[in-house]
């Protein structure tokens, strides 16, 4: 059987699965953001109460595997009374996962702001939420993007996981395939470009382009 | 902190019409055990110019953060006669909440050694940012605000460039612009000029000197440049070691100092240009 042959009868399979990754992946990014965001600002608090909760998720999920946190969600919360659909269970589980590594990157985007733009902010009597909102985040987005180019690459990575609860993902279709055909170099060998040109062609020049869109919006270039 | 719980014997409010623009009332700055100010008392009339000049470590630059953005440690600061640092619960004062400190600061404006524009608005954004989102004016009104303020300090041409592409004196007077768009009854200047090439230092004086002589407004400006204190200034106070060596006109203290360590500092300053 040639490789074309290979991919007439088995590429549809595949785009599926591909498709499947797009969607986990999407999904993820979008929680991992928003955990992110709450987390690292929970931890810039000066108040204990507001601090501790997201030290300690950051120390969890970054602390363990994600294979582990996966298992987890899907497998030992339906025992507490809480079930979710695979679907759900994947990109929650990456997404809660990479979101506490990106709440590191929140963290410090926002520490490398200049502390004059603080007192900028402070001196136009603007109030907390709006130092923040307004001025401070915009400029600590601009320093976070590049590392943050980086996780979703990881993150990426990461949902190739799911296919171990059965979400139809593209490596799930790649090991379904492998195990009915026993096209193993070919079944793994087009995963594995698929990912790689998800991330170089897709994800980081998206990312080069969101960098040069946010510099020039603060002037830079 | 024992300064804190004894308050009896200041009054709630200043009243009158001399009453002073900003009043310090013995007022303590600490840094942990360092005290930078010691019991300082300034009062500083409604459209006075008042220099602040010293030694580096001498507190002048603490006088202007605790009005705008410190806590003190003992005293208390009067602006238009009410209390800043404190406020009045029951007919007792008490140290101010963070959001009256906020509120009472509405009333002052501040500009720093390094500008501290924000990157990712023009100028005019930043010039408009307060009026909108504090005040609460419309942008319509703000931008008309904002741009008569950049047309004052001649920066009107470069309402749409971002900071990083203006010059030091450039990003100082839209900084002074910005400043002034809160209409602040007190405009702090922190060493305005200090981080400016030699040649655009006169930009920046020339718009100061337009704030103190067109629009009378009580401005206080710690410096370094004397020859633009002497110049410009009603008063000039010396600062020593956290407290006020000597202070008086420009005309007196420059050409006639009485203490020593004003002498010595002067002198120094002179040998230093």
């Amino acid at each position: 059987m040639s490789y074309l042959d290979f991919l007439r009868d088995y590429g549809p399979r595949l785009l599926d699965g591909t498709l499947m990754t797009a969607a986990q992946f999407l999904c993820a990014t979008v929680l991992a953001i928003a955990i992110a965001l709450i987390a690292g600002l929970m931890k810039l608090s000066h108040n204990r109460l507001i601090r501790t909760p997201a030290v300690i998720y950051i120390e969890i999920f970054r602390g363990t595997s994600l294979l582990v946190q996966l298992y987890w969600i899907f497998f030992v919360l339906p025992l507490f009374g809480l079930t979710l659909e695979k679907f759900t269970a994947g990109f929650v589980a990456v997404g809660m996962n990479l979101g506490a590594y990106g709440a590191e990157l929140v963290r410090g985007g926002i520490q490398s702001v200049p502390r004059g733009q603080w007192e900028a902010a402070y001196a136009l009597s603007l109030s907390p939420a709006k130092r923040m909102w307004r001025i401070i985040l915009p400029q600590a987005l601009v320093n976070m993007l590049p590392p943050w180019g980086n996780l979703l690459i990881e993150l990426l990575k990461g949902t190739a996981l799911v296919s171990l609860i059965s979400v139809a993902d593209l490596m799930f279709e790649a090991k379904q395939i492998n195990g009915s055909t026993f096209l193993s170099a070919q079944a793994f060998g087009t995963a594995l470009i698929i990912y790689y040109i998800f991330a170089r062609l897709i994800v980081t020049p998206f990312m080069r382009w969101l960098e040069r869109v946010m510099a020039r919006r603060i002037g830079r270039a | 902190m024992k300064d804190l719980h004894d308050l009896s014997h200041y009054p709630l409010k200043l009243e009158g019409p001399d009453r002073p623009m900003v009043s310090f009332r013995n007022v303590t700055k600490r840094y942990g055990d360092l005290v930078v100010l010691d019991g300082l008392n300034l009062d500083v009339a409604e459209g006075e110019m008042v220099s602040i000049i010293g030694p580096s470590g001498s507190g002048k630059t603490t006088v202007l953060r605790m009005l705008m953005l410190e806590t003190i440690q003992g005293g208390v600061i009067y602006v238009d006669g009410q209390p800043l640092s404190h406020m009045d619960r029951g007919g007792m004062l008490v140290p101010a909440t963070p959001r009256h400190l906020r509120a009472g600061r509405e009333q002052i404006g501040m500009c720093f050694q390094h500008f501290n524009l924000f990157p990712h608005m023009t100028a005019l954004g930043n010039c408009m940012e307060g009026p909108v989102q504090v005040l609460g004016m419309s942008k319509q009104a703000a931008r008309e605000r904002a741009e008569d303020l950049l047309e004052m300090v001649g920066m009107i041409d470069k309402r749409d460039e971002h900071p990083a592409r203006l010059s030091g004196g450039q990003q100082q007077r839209v900084a002074i612009a910005r400043a002034l768009a809160m209409r602040p009854k007190v405009l702090l200047l922190d060493e305005v000029t200090s981080a400016l090439d030699p040649e655009v230092i006169g930009e920046v004086t020339g718009v100061i000197k337009k704030l103190v002589e067109k629009y009378r407004l009580t401005i206080m400006m710690v410096t370094h440049q004397m020859g633009f204190a002497a110049d410009i200034s009603d008063r000039v106070c010396f600062f020593y070691d956290g407290r006020i060596e000597e202070q008086g006109a420009p005309a007196d203290l420059f050409s006639n100092p009485q203490k020593e360590r004003t002498q010595q500092f002067l002198s120094a300053v002179k040998s230093a240009d």
